[in-house]
């Protein structure tokens, strides 16, 4: 009825460029958001200490990763080190960029966890023994990954989707690859649609997929 | 043998120990009895280094606790603590619960550590709670695998820091058995508690702490029985009203 006729049969000989964006997409997303975890936990111990180098350090790393747009922050790792001297991949800097990102939200998430985990669970394991390493590692963080797991999962979502932005670096991931495809069919609406409907895809099964985890390892 | 000699203890301006002297000797049961606030527990968690002592010294079989050179982790495998909230650790397994410090601690392999998870679970009579969550027991079943859990290290002595107080009355029972079950195997033990009959018929040996000193320690019958302070007194008459 707007006088648009659909061709599809361009976007399904798009498909494998299209798929393969999308497994970098995965991919990125699940590094950073691995990295994030990494990076984040000692992070939010070390907030919760309230003063202190590695406190002062933490809440930096919290502040410009949360109050600064994430495109920036790939810019600045893809042409702010450019601009330095130091050339990485886009892929290097969309890696980086985005694990610094997580790692901010992830730490704050964490923070909230750490609030309802009895002090006491801690002393209950450096009494038996083990140090202040594995109390966090084998107490109190399998507990923490429990109760932020809503929000881990949101994040989770969010890094992927978050992974479009490489597209302005140049990286080929599924925003790159549609953005591509089109440009040389100008079927931009199919190609959009249907790049839409696999980050939709990819979303349900991250939802998914970590509801099957909690079920099967995290319920207590 | 646990030699406390004037430990002071402060959180910011409030004195919380103020000289406290004290032995516990191998193989007795030592009761500590006093009004809340008078400094039990924080003794306790002073003596296996949990919190840190401002003044005086604890040496434990001759080591001094609060020693720069102490290795803590080795030295607490000889204290056993058993807190008012149990602390199981939830995602755990019961087995798990009992095993994951012989495993981290001692390097027990899985298998072995779960033999030693089995026999100490048998021992305060959960062997058939191994494979269950802790949410799935009731408070003196959680407060018993505590219990499991801290004897696995095998410990000379075993600090209990008012394990009843949180317990439902009908669930103390189960609990104070399996301290006088340790006590007849003649593990050393450090009980802090408000359950006087418990002390009285338990205890060798009965300190009553006031304000963070030691207003007076001996038998149960000579502190118990008749009692020279007066702050013993007033605490046992209004205990037993």
């Amino acid at each position: 009825m707007f006088g648009y006729t659909f061709y599809w049969s361009l976007v399904w000989d798009a498909i494998p460029e299209l798929l393969a964006g999308a497994w970098l997409t995965v991919q990125l997303a699940a590094l950073s958001m691995l990295l994030g975890t990494v990076f984040g936990l000692p992070l939010a111990v070390a907030r919760r200490q309230g003063e202190g180098r590695a406190y002062r350090l933490a809440t930096a790393w919290v502040e410009l990763a949360r109050n600064t747009p994430t495109l920036f922050q790939i810019y600045m790792m893809y042409f702010g080190l450019g601009a330095l001297g130091i050339q990485i991949s886009s892929y290097w800097a969309v890696l980086i960029a985005l694990t610094f990102n997580n790692t901010g939200y992830l730490a704050e998430i964490f923070r909230g966890g750490l609030a309802g985990i009895a002090r006491q669970q801690l002393a209950a394991a450096r009494s038996l023994g083990l140090n202040q390493r594995q109390g966090y590692l084998h107490v109190v963080f399998p507990q923490l990954l429990r109760i932020v797991f809503p929000g881990y999962v949101t994040q989770a979502v969010w890094a992927m989707l978050n992974t479009s932005l490489g597209m302005l670096v140049g990286l080929q991931e599924l925003s790159g690859a549609a953005q591509s495809a089109q440009s040389v069919s100008f079927r931009s609406f199919e190609f959009f649609l249907i790049t839409a409907l696999i980050y939709y895809v990819i979303a349900k099964l991250i939802e998914f997929g970590a509801r099957a985890v909690f079920w099967r390892w995290l319920r207590t | 043998m646990i030699d406390i000699r004037g430990v002071r203890k402060h959180f910011g301006n409030i004195e919380i120990l103020k000289g406290i002297d004290l032995d516990v000797n191998k193989g007795e049961l030592l009761c500590l009895l006093g009004a809340s606030g008078s400094g039990k527990s924080t003794l306790l968690q002073c003596i296996n280094g949990l919190e840190p002592i401002q003044g005086g010294s604890i040496k434990v079989d001759g080591i001094e606790v609060h020693a720069a050179s102490t290795d803590l982790n080795m030295l607490r495998q000889r204290l056993g603590i058993v807190f008012q909230q149990f602390n199981a650790f939830p995602h755990l397994k019961a087995w798990e619960n009992v095993a994951l410090a012989p495993r981290l601690v001692q390097g027990k392999s899985r298998r072995e550590a779960h033999e030693i998870a089995l026999h100490h679970l048998a021992h305060v009579g959960l062997a058939e709670k191994a494979d269950l969550l802790p949410s799935r027991l009731s408070g003196g079943q959680q407060q018993r695998l505590a219990i499991a859990r801290a004897l696995a290290m095998k410990p000379t002595y075993m600090l209990f820091d008012e394990v009843t107080s949180a317990l439902d009355p009908e669930l103390v029972g189960e609990v104070l058995d399996t301290m006088r079950l340790l006590r007849q195997e003649g593990m050393t033990m450090v009980v802090v508690t408000h359950d006087i009959t418990f002390a009285r018929n338990s205890s060798d040996r009965v300190a009553f702490l006031h304000q963070g000193t030691v207003a007076e320690i001996g038998t149960v019958s000579q502190v118990l029985g008749q009692p020279r302070s007066e702050h013993t007194q007033k605490f046992l008459r209004r205990e037993h009203c």
